[in-house]
């Protein structure tokens, strides 16, 4: 990694200055540890472990932010018996960062069980992060037993329905999105009439040039349907975003890092601050992936996010816990 | 004569009684049997058997060995059954007392799906 120092821009199909190969061709370092940013229309990579070489100006966007994980407090199973201990170590790693996120995002499964002390816990450990605003969406293990009562008292204020709302940030319109309430049998995460009707109203007066982020638990793509890793109306909520010229989507779930780009769209999802799980097909079921102790904090992480004023994709910057 | 055969006919009533009692009694005991053993196993994310069938007033149990919670919820019409959240080794019994196919979900993983038909 440390050999590799800048890309040019190579294609510019789209004459938008936007170099989308050579883009995701970072975005395929970015689980190394690479930090990618568009700068001026050029991209350039730098290893996280040079990120001290970097001047100021390069290495900090308008707007930078972090995304969290499946902390699924409470569970305590061979595949990691001390959650708590993992998720005190991902704030370590925010807290290092040398460009200092704004605030972060949490793309669910907080807890493991709904338990109340569960959620407590989380919010406990979360205080100590430098990034004092915490926003976030449930995951299928948020909303067991109330159908999500209790989730929206505590993280839904301002929200709508089952806790979907959207707020904006320097110039970035970032969406909340729900996507585990109401799943049907055989099926996959599901958005819903009412959020969807709510999305196509929200997004209608905004300019095409807003770069947009959209963040939920259950990847918005589909990774891997035969283990429920889809939202079966998602194509419906892209259709509405599709006059923008920057989509960044964020999602969590599957506890492993993977991105797609399709068009002006960049799918991401993060690992899990709590346990890893097998790659799509790899292992009889989706459950949780027993590592040797040494290798975990390896497969656990954080994402890093960066947004630069006037460039059209967000660096968006994987990193483990090791 | 009509005297003794009189006893052999009480005798007989009473032993063919009693034989009848005793058999009836090991038939019930083994149809309970049968009955307390209607399990359901739930291990990597899937439900064993995934089709179970049973006579009507049999009482299904479902153990969860996965290492994740799973839930069990039927997806009929009216609701018949569903479980509170099953973490590890938790489990969720229900009486079926009425004949028919009864599908269910895991609420959470809605792809595990199964089937219970009460014959």
């Amino acid at each position: 990694m440390s050999e590799k120092k800048k890309d040019e821009l190579l294609h510019d199909h789209n004459h938008d200055g936007v170099d989308r190969r050579g883009f995701l061709k970072c975005m395929a370092w970015a689980g190394t540890g690479a930090f990618c940013v568009m700068k001026g229309g050029v991209l350039k990579s730098y290893s996280l472990s040079r990120v001290s070489e970097i001047s100021t100006a390069d290495m900090m966007g308008e707007l930078s932010f972090v995304q969290i994980s499946d902390s699924h407090m409470g569970f305590n199973k061979p595949a990691n018996p001390d959650v708590a201990g993992t998720l005190k170590a991902a704030v370590d790693k925010i807290n290092a960062l040398s460009s200092a996120p704004e605030f972060m995002l949490h793309t669910g499964d907080i807890s493991h069980l709904s338990k109340p002390e569960e959620f407590d816990t989380v919010d406990q450990i979360l205080k100590s992060a430098a990034p004092k605003d915490v926003f976030y969406v449930p995951g299928e293990h948020d909303v067991l037993n109330d159908d999500g009562k209790q989730f929206l008292e505590r993280y839904g204020k301002g929200s709508k329905g089952a806790g979907w709302y959207s707020f904006e940030k320097k110039g970035v319109h970032f969406i909340g999105l729900v996507n585990v309430m109401n799943l049907k049998a055989g099926g996959l995460g599901t958005l819903g009439h009412d959020q969807l009707e709510w999305l196509e109203d929200d997004v209608k007066h905004l300019k095409p040039s807003t770069p947009i982020v959209v963040f939920g638990h259950i990847p918005l793509w589909s990774v891997y349907p035969e283990w429920g890793w889809g939202t079966e109306d998602s194509a419906q909520a892209l259709a509405y975003l599709k006059k923008f010229g920057s989509v960044t989507v964020l999602n969590g779930h599957i506890h492993q890092t993977m991105q797609k780009v399709e068009g002006n769209v960049t799918f991401h999802t993060a690992a899990s601050t709590a346990f890893p799980q097998p790659a799509p097909g790899k292992a009889d079921s989706p459950g949780p992936m027993k590592v040797p102790a040494e290798q975990l904090k390896s497969v656990l992480g954080i994402t890093d996010v960066n947004y630069i004023q006037g460039k059209h994709a967000l660096a968006v910057v994987d990193s483990s816990l090791a | 004569m009509r005297r003794s055969v009189f006893i052999a006919g009480l005798a007989t009533l009473i032993l063919g009684t009693l034989g009848f009692g005793t058999g009836q009694k090991s038939y019930v005991a083994s149809a309970q049997e049968k009955m307390s053993t209607m399990e359901v196993k739930i291990d990597n994310f899937s439900f064993g058997p995934a089709t179970l069938t049973v006579p009507v007033g049999a009482t299904v149990t479902w153990t969860n060995r996965d290492d994740i919670p799973h839930t069990v919820v039927s997806t009929d019409d009216s609701k018949t059954f569903k479980s509170k959240v099953l973490d590890t080794d938790e489990k969720f019994s229900f009486t079926f007392s009425k004949v028919g196919t009864y599908p269910y979900f895991c609420s959470i993983h809605p792809k595990m799906t199964g089937k219970v038909i009460v014959q």
